[in-house]
């Protein structure tokens, strides 16, 4: 009898618990969702609508226009992506080349300097020269000023990739370097011919990070870069926020009808334009992000 | 352990071979290290800047000596304190919010039995992670733009009055707040998912055994096995406590002067006054005591927290 009694509490408060528990993960997916969805919408959304109702859920009048002119002087935003493509690419080449192969130096026990190494670079995450400095070095002493390395240098090298690279090194298991050793191979035959080939998965998602870093940088091209040539694509999307404000300002402080010219829905199209890509790979390429961070937050 | 090479050439010349050896390692780590030098050590040099009277002509070095007077500007004029205040304010809401939102999330996504579900969701949740703050600035215009925002809309088919968000100073610590949390949520979820699956099975066992209840067994199981991660999270974000969010910071508030009060923080005041090449003492001297006493703050954390419990030390 008193058994049955707590079997049925308890049945209602894992019925209460398990409401809570999917309600809660729905409202926050929800939350997640909606801006994303409200900015696809936004796109679609004929201007005058726009400007007489405000943006909505779900568009009230549909209307292509701001993607037609977008598309009609395409050379822009393909220019913009090409730049985006070329610093991603260049850059998640070179910085998983330069990051693997210092991974695999601090990951070899029998190399007497390693814990040095790993100070020396542990050491930039504790102290830095702050954005002032950096600044003044890259324009005065490197003289990087509107240079497409501007942007890529400063992704190039990161601790924490470099620490989660070394734990994927370390399990590769340190026999093989022996024996290839032993068998007469040099350090870096070692590494490009037994090390490198079994990182597969630790290269997939050191790069995917490190390519993510470029593909959503502005910061770098907005202090470094000013020929328009030069604008990444966040860059240019960021800077198309800014006109299409002050252009939408200026216009109706002048009593000029900005009605025909779709600035808001641009704006909006711009940035499904923008970030397109990284939702088509979304789904392909979560589990490399998840085991990195995975690894990350062990490793510290 | 055996330390490579041939055994031969072990025997006739060990410490050419170690040195050659060495040689060989360190060339491959060059790139790094050349690039860490030049990038982040030479730099730190700059920080000397925070002494002197900066002029572009003349450089870091050949710049004139002024002593003190930047950091007398920079607190007498009020504004290295209400940076500070601001840098640490926001920081200690975003973590406490992002923090214990993440715990909730991995909780109760890990009750979750339905694995579509679970999968659905955890996916929807970590996208904000994945764009730049240049759309999360889009969304926010989005959303809070006085003459076409969302909310305007909403308050308007609901016959209420807009309002002008931008000229609201006290709504944007919680407008950056909810959209922090929102962009991280789905990232240190995945941390807390992960240390929750790590915890041994056989607790949990035991409960379902003794008859706990889900609310019983997540506070006295699944609680005690996260500390150590909820510890270690928090400690790396101590350490960052004069850093703000630059890009998240710039794209959702922008240049806009009337908010100044509310949302500058360290980073966003420096970058301003790069841009203006206004303030440039001052600024120095901002930027040399943010480095200068956030590595202070990670020595003297790390060295208590070693003296607690060692395996909680970051290094």
């Amino acid at each position: 009898m008193n058994n049955s009694i707590s079997v049925k509490v308890k049945d209602r408060s894992s019925f209460l618990f398990y409401f809570v528990c999917y309600l809660f993960v729905v409202i926050v997916a929800v939350i997640s969702l909606i801006p994303f969805l409200m900015l696809i919408s936004g796109s679609f959304t004929s201007e005058h609508a726009i400007r007489f109702s405000g943006y909505s859920l779900i568009p009230k009048e549909w209307s292509l226009s701001a993607y037609e002119l977008i598309f009609k002087t395409p050379m822009t935003v393909i220019h913009a992506y090409g730049v985006s493509i070329l610093i991603t690419v260049a850059g998640t080449a070179i910085g998983l080349f330069v990051t693997t192969m210092a991974a695999y130096v601090i990951s070899r026990k029998d190399f007497k300097y390693r814990n040095v190494l790993s100070f020396f670079f542990y050491f930039t995450t504790l102290f830095n020269g702050g954005m002032l400095s950096t600044y003044i070095f890259y324009i005065r002493y490197y003289h990087l000023k509107d240079s497409l390395w501007a942007l890529i240098i400063p992704g190039l090298f990161n601790v924490f990739y470099l620490l989660i690279m070394r734990s994927f090194v370390s399990s590769v298991p340190s026999a093989l370097i022996e024996s290839a050793e032993i068998d007469g191979a040099g350090e870096y035959r070692t590494f490009f011919q037994i090390i490198l080939p079994l990182l597969q998965s630790g290269l997939a998602t050191i790069g995917l990070f490190i390519a993510l870093g470029y593909w959503n940088d502005w910061y770098n091209a907005m202090l470094y870069i000013n020929s328009t040539d030069k604008y990444p694509l966040q860059y240019m999307l960021y800077t198309l926020m800014q006109k299409t404000e002050a252009m939408s300002r200026i216009a109706s402080s002048a009593g000029i009808p900005v009605m025909d010219m779709p600035t808001q829905s641009l704006k909006m199209a711009m940035a499904v334009v923008a970030t397109g890509p990284i939702v088509l790979v979304y789904p392909f390429v979560q589990k490399y992000f998840v085991k990195g961070i995975t690894i990350g937050s062990v490793k510290g | 352990m055996y330390k490579g090479g041939l055994a031969v050439e072990r025997y006739l010349k060990p410490v050419n071979y170690r040195r050659r050896k060495y040689a060989a390692l360190l060339s491959m780590a060059a790139p790094a290290i050349v690039l860490a030098v030049a990038f982040a050590y030479f730099p730190m040099s700059g920080l000397v800047l925070a002494f002197k009277n900066y002029r572009f002509d003349r450089g870091v070095f050949g710049s004139a000596w002024n002593g003190f007077e930047n950091f007398r500007y920079l607190f007498q004029s009020g504004t290295g304190w209400l940076i500070t205040r601001n840098t640490v304010l926001y920081n200690l809401l975003n973590l406490f919010t992002s923090q214990a939102l993440a715990i909730l999330i991995a909780i109760f996504i890990t009750e979750i039995n339905n694995m579509i579900f679970r999968k659905v969701s955890q996916s929807v949740i970590f996208l904000p992670y994945f764009i730049s703050w240049v759309i999360v600035g889009t969304f926010v215009y989005n959303i809070f733009n006085y003459e076409t925002g969302a909310l305007n809309t909403m308050l308007k088919s609901m016959n209420l009055s807009p309002v002008n968000v931008y000229s609201k100073p006290g709504a944007w610590p919680w407008i950056i707040c909810f959209f922090n949390a929102w962009k991280w949520a789905g990232y240190n979820s995945v941390i807390y998912i992960a240390a929750i699956t790590g915890i041994d099975s056989e607790p949990y066992e035991a409960a379902e055994i003794d008859g706990a209840t889900i609310s019983q067994r997540i506070w006295y199981i699944t609680m005690p096995g996260i500390l150590p991660t909820v510890i270690t999270m928090l400690l790396l974000q101590v350490g960052r406590i004069l850093r703000g969010d630059f890009e998240m910071f710039y794209q959702i508030v922008g240049n806009n002067g009337q908010l100044f009060n509310a949302t500058d923080v360290i980073d966003t005041y420096v970058f301003r006054s790069l841009l203006q090449n206004s303030n440039l003492g001052m600024t120095a001297a901002a930027s040399l005591y943010q480095s200068v006493l956030c590595f202070a703050i990670i020595m003297v954390v790390n060295a208590v927290v070693k003296r607690i419990d060692s395996d909680y030390a970051l290094f």
